[in-house]
């Protein structure tokens, strides 16, 4: 076990934990951003550089600071370690510096995108970012493809976060997509124009951190603040069934995994990954192949939970959880 | 008894004098009100014939601004409908096809764009919220009517004609301005 102290807040965490992990931890304020580490996809992480932290004290052993800001998806915590987030002003530059550099070719066309409103880089660019750009030349543009029959590619917008190519490393069986060239002019391609078609191809869609990789039955339908997220299930063969329908009226509009507060897929009250197949994704658009459990919780702070009071995340959430964890038995009693 | 207040005036019924029991002197005060009012200015206008004049910044009908070559600046990106605080605006979004560059100016257009004029309340938010310099309020009144259906402008109604542009021009604040002329915001715009 090591004791770490993140902005303040001390935990013990087993050996070999993240920093960043230790800080989702803790949660709240001083959980770094992180726009290409996924905590569901192996050897994700260290290419985007937006979870820097600045360590002040390396260990107990060798309280010496490291001598330059670290990526927190990627750094071991040691025992006795000190890391600052929030509080290094420094730090914060330096994080600024990041985004701008994500947002150098990113485009503006969040009017026009399909991720706006749930979209990871919008959230970072609204809290570090500047309104202002110091870059002179024209960005660079690709050609929209359809990289699977229901899925399509925006090269433009695209971060190389790498997400999607673990995706289909890990989750399906046969990677047919990855990231062509090096450096500046490296792009997400099928190589051979090969149609991603995997059963499970379509949760590249849920880990894209960016409008790049959208659902095509979704395109340009509604902005995703303007329909209701309803949680649902099915029994499903070949997935957890477990999703997020994105309804209007009776009509679903998109069907998504369910999310956790970090944009990530939630897994399932019993430990297991909350991946959702092809089949789920695209073609249950009815509301009769579901079991509606109940409105999705939205942070109140995200413009999806804008005018529907419904899904805002309750303001009292440990209180809630503090009664919710009494046994059910006290409660039943208590009602007599 | 006793006032609870301390507010109540006690009412004193005085007999009037011989200036007032006569009555005249009261009614020439009065005449004299009414024809002074004979030589000052109108406050009314003959409506129709005569139309008052406008703010340059008076808010009445929407319009839907194309760009300087004809195309549609609104790319249905819904930020006037998450913004109007009586929920009086809907949008369909489609996607543009090939050979319709001219008609819409970005990938993404609406198809249907809809006002409903009896909710509007006329507060400007859209016009502020919007990214592509589309929706415009202007000097325009909506007329009235005994329908209800009627009060709900679609894209005929809204987008200018090609050949009758609205000038918004002295709408646009400086701020707009300054932000049109500053090299570091170019990426702002597409």
């Amino acid at each position: 076990m090591a004791k770490v102290t993140i902005d303040g807040h001390m935990i013990e965490v087993p050996d070999g934990t993240t920093i960043l992990q230790a800080a989702r931890m803790i949660g709240g304020d001083v959980v770094p951003p992180a726009m290409c580490y996924y905590s569901k996809l192996k050897t994700s992480g260290g290419y985007c550089r937006t979870c820097l932290v600045k360590v002040t004290k390396g260990s107990e052993k060798d309280p010496r600071p490291m001598p330059k800001p670290v990526a927190s998806c990627r750094t071991p915590v040691m025992d006795g370690m000190e890391v600052q987030n929030k509080t290094a002003p420094d730090l914060l530059e330096a994080r600024a510096g990041v985004v701008e550099f994500l947002l150098i070719n990113h485009p503006l066309d969040c009017p026009i995108c399909d991720q706006a409103g749930e979209c990871s880089l919008q959230d970072l660019a609204y809290e570090h970012g500047l309104s202002r750009t110091r870059y002179e030349f024209s960005r660079r543009t690709f050609q929209k493809i359809d990289i699977g029959e229901k899925i399509k590619l925006h090269m433009t917008r695209c971060i190389l976060c790498y997400r999607c190519v673990k995706v289909a490393e890990q989750i399906t069986d046969g990677r047919v997509h990855g990231v062509l060239n090096r450096g500046d002019v490296s792009e997400i391609s099928t190589y051979i124009s090969q149609a991603v078609d995997n059963d499970f191809s379509g949760n590249m869609i849920d880990v894209c951190p960016v409008g790049a990789l959208t659902d095509r039955t979704f395109r340009f339908k509604s902005r995703v603040w303007n329909v209701n997220p309803v949680d649902a299930h099915r029994d499903c063969p070949t997935c957890s069934g477990r999703v997020m329908l994105w309804m209007k009226g009776a009509e679903v509009f998109r069907v998504t995994a369910r999310k956790d507060e970090y944009a990530e897929v939630l897994d399932t009250p019993d430990g297991k990954p909350g991946w959702i197949c092809n089949t789920c994704r695209f073609d249950k658009k009815e509301t009769k192949d579901w079991i509606v459990d109940g409105p999705s919780k939205i942070d109140r702070h995200s413009v999806i939970s804008q005018n529907h009071y419904v899904l805002q995340e309750p303001a009292h959430k440990p209180l809630l959880n503090a009664v919710q964890a009494v046994p059910t038995s006290w409660q039943l009693e208590n009602k007599k | 008894m006793q006032s609870l207040s301390n507010r109540s005036k006690v009412v004193v019924k005085k007999d009037l004098t011989f200036m007032e029991r006569i009555y005249l002197p009261a009614i020439f005060g009065g005449m004299l009100i009414t024809i002074k009012h004979f030589f000052k200015k109108k406050v009314t206008l003959n409506y129709p014939e005569v139309t008052r004049e406008y703010a340059a910044v008076y808010r009445g009908k929407h319009v839907l601004k194309r760009d300087e070559n004809g195309a549609e600046r609104c790319t249905a990106c819904g930020l006037c409908a998450v913004s109007c605080p009586a929920e009086a605006i809907t949008m369909v979004a489609a996607e543009r096809k090939t050979g319709e560059e001219k008609l819409y100016r970005e990938e993404k257009y609406a198809s249907t764009y809809e006002i409903n004029m009896l909710r509007c309340i006329f507060c400007g938010l859209c016009e502020e919220a919007c990214p592509k310099e589309a929706i415009f309020l202007t000097d325009v009144l909506v007329p009235t009517s005994f329908e209800r259906g009627e009060f709900i402008y679609g894209k005929t109604e809204l987008v200018e004609p090609l050949d009758k542009r609205v000038d918004i021009s002295i709408r646009q604040t400086q701020a707009v301005l300054d932000f049109k002329t500053n090299k570091q915001l170019t990426h702002n715009r597409i």
